[in-house]
């Protein structure tokens, strides 16, 4: 019980894909510029994730290792394209904000490195509940990033206002960088920072140490 | 053409304004020789891939591609992703190949980097993109070369700056990724002048 808990909650910060592993970070910084398009992302790598995970651990002892690649990448198109065409036939505006983003979870090596180096090897139950943790850190992630921009960028939160703009006689000032591309590349790296200061051990080892004059190691 | 080629490159690069195959700029930019391979093999897999993808889009997927035996109602463009895909790896085997046969010296250069490409988003998401905005074959072929290039421009440059950022004194938890995420932050902030022409 203890050890199928921690593969949810494990992805969560302590190995978090986007912050720790450095996976799927394309769709995540692309995604967040409102908070409707970071729910949805998330909700759809988030199954497919589970989805990709349970399939390829139940077959995993069927697959033959030379082609392994190409049957998971089309395990997983498959489960993609379902998941793109169930959008555009029920929520046809956010898909058409998604663009090609949803196609390009395919390509998110998120979901390959899983099947990779988790699901290939291990049963279904623990492969599902790895899918769900991973699924659910990347979203974690998702929907900080996507509120910031949504909240400093439009002064709106899912589409209702929460700070009152300038121009509609309240004092708030959009900023609109927040809806730029570079806004994403500081707000996950400012959480990296965050969390590599809460959790030390995260910390990559420099590949220079900084000497002091007397040739001391710099703290 | 001249306008789309200049676009691609800089104003909607694909790696900093449509963060295209971030997760292969950020973990293969530590030294420059070998951003200079990735960036390199990146331009020609882009190059041909981009209009092959587009030759196979009309000619088999679109809608109506198959009227000429007589099914003109069948659109397989659901299968687009799918297809995609198998050309890219296929066009990666061949180009391998190719290289290994012709020119040994470029493919002994490449060698590893030649994979890593296939699964990177960029080139998945410069097809897709192709189909999207509806480009011809001239256009695609364009828009292929200078995806690349504009993509194999900003690592070669990141990895540059990394290089020179080894030695400076940066906040512990900010070390590597972190760091590497802002300074990205700043050559998009750059790139994004480019978009309306340096005028604020």
């Amino acid at each position: 019980m203890k050890a199928s808990l921690g593969y949810l909650i494990d992805p969560l910060i302590k190995g978090n894909p986007i912050t720790f592993h450095i996976l799927g970070i394309c769709s995540a910084l692309a995604v967040t510029t409102s908070l409707v398009t970071a729910l949805t992302m998330s909700g759809a790598l988030t199954i497919v994730l589970v989805l990709s995970n349970v399939t390829i651990s139940a077959i995993r002892n069927h697959i033959p290792d030379s082609i392994r690649l190409i049957v998971q990448i089309t395990i997983i198109a498959s489960l993609v394209i379902v998941i793109d065409l169930f959008l555009q036939a029920f929520a046809p505006e956010t898909s058409k904000r998604l663009s090609i983003f949803v196609a390009l979870i395919v390509t998110n090596c998120l979901v390959l490195a899983r099947a990779e180096t988790f699901a290939r090897q291990k049963p279904v139950w623990p492969s599902l509940l790895d899918g769900l943790g991973n699924g659910l850190g990347y979203s974690m992630i998702l929907l900080i990033v996507g509120s910031i921009r949504e909240l400093f960028g439009t002064g709106n939160l899912l589409g209702y206002s929460v700070l009152p703009l300038v121009e509609n006689g309240g004092w708030f000032q959009p900023l609109r960088l927040m809806l730029l591309a570079p806004s994403a590349f500081f707000i996950i790296g400012f959480l990296v920072w965050i969390i590599r200061s809460w959790r030390p051990e995260q910390i990559e080892e420099p590949e220079f140490k900084i000497l002091t004059p007397d040739g001391a190691t710099r703290p | 053409m001249t306008d789309l080629f200049l676009s691609s490159v800089f104003e909607q690069n694909l790696a900093l304004s449509f963060f295209l195959g971030i997760c292969t700029f950020l973990a293969v930019s530590r030294k420059f020789e070998t951003a200079l391979g990735l960036g390199i093999a990146m331009i020609v897999v882009q190059a041909v891939s981009v209009p092959v993808n587009h030759l196979i889009f009309q000619w088999l997927l679109v809608e109506g591609a198959w009227a000429w035996i007589g099914l003109p109602d069948v659109d397989l463009s659901f299968l687009k992703l799918l297809s995609f895909i198998g050309v890219i790896a296929a066009m990666v085997q061949i180009l391998e190949m190719v290289l290994d046969r012709y020119v040994p010296p470029l493919h002994r250069a490449l060698g590893i980097y030649l994979p890593l490409v296939t699964v990177n988003c960029a080139i998945l998401g410069g097809s897709l993109f192709m189909v999207e905005r509806q480009y011809t074959l001239g256009e695609s072929m364009v828009y292929g070369f200078g995806g690349g290039i504009g993509w194999a421009l900003a690592i070669v440059t990141f990895a540059a700056i990394r290089e020179r950022l080894k030695y400076s004194d940066i906040p512990k938890g900010l070390q590597g990724l972190g760091a590497a995420f802002l300074i990205t932050g700043l050559m998009s902030l750059g790139f994004a002048g480019f978009a309306t022409g340096g005028v604020p």
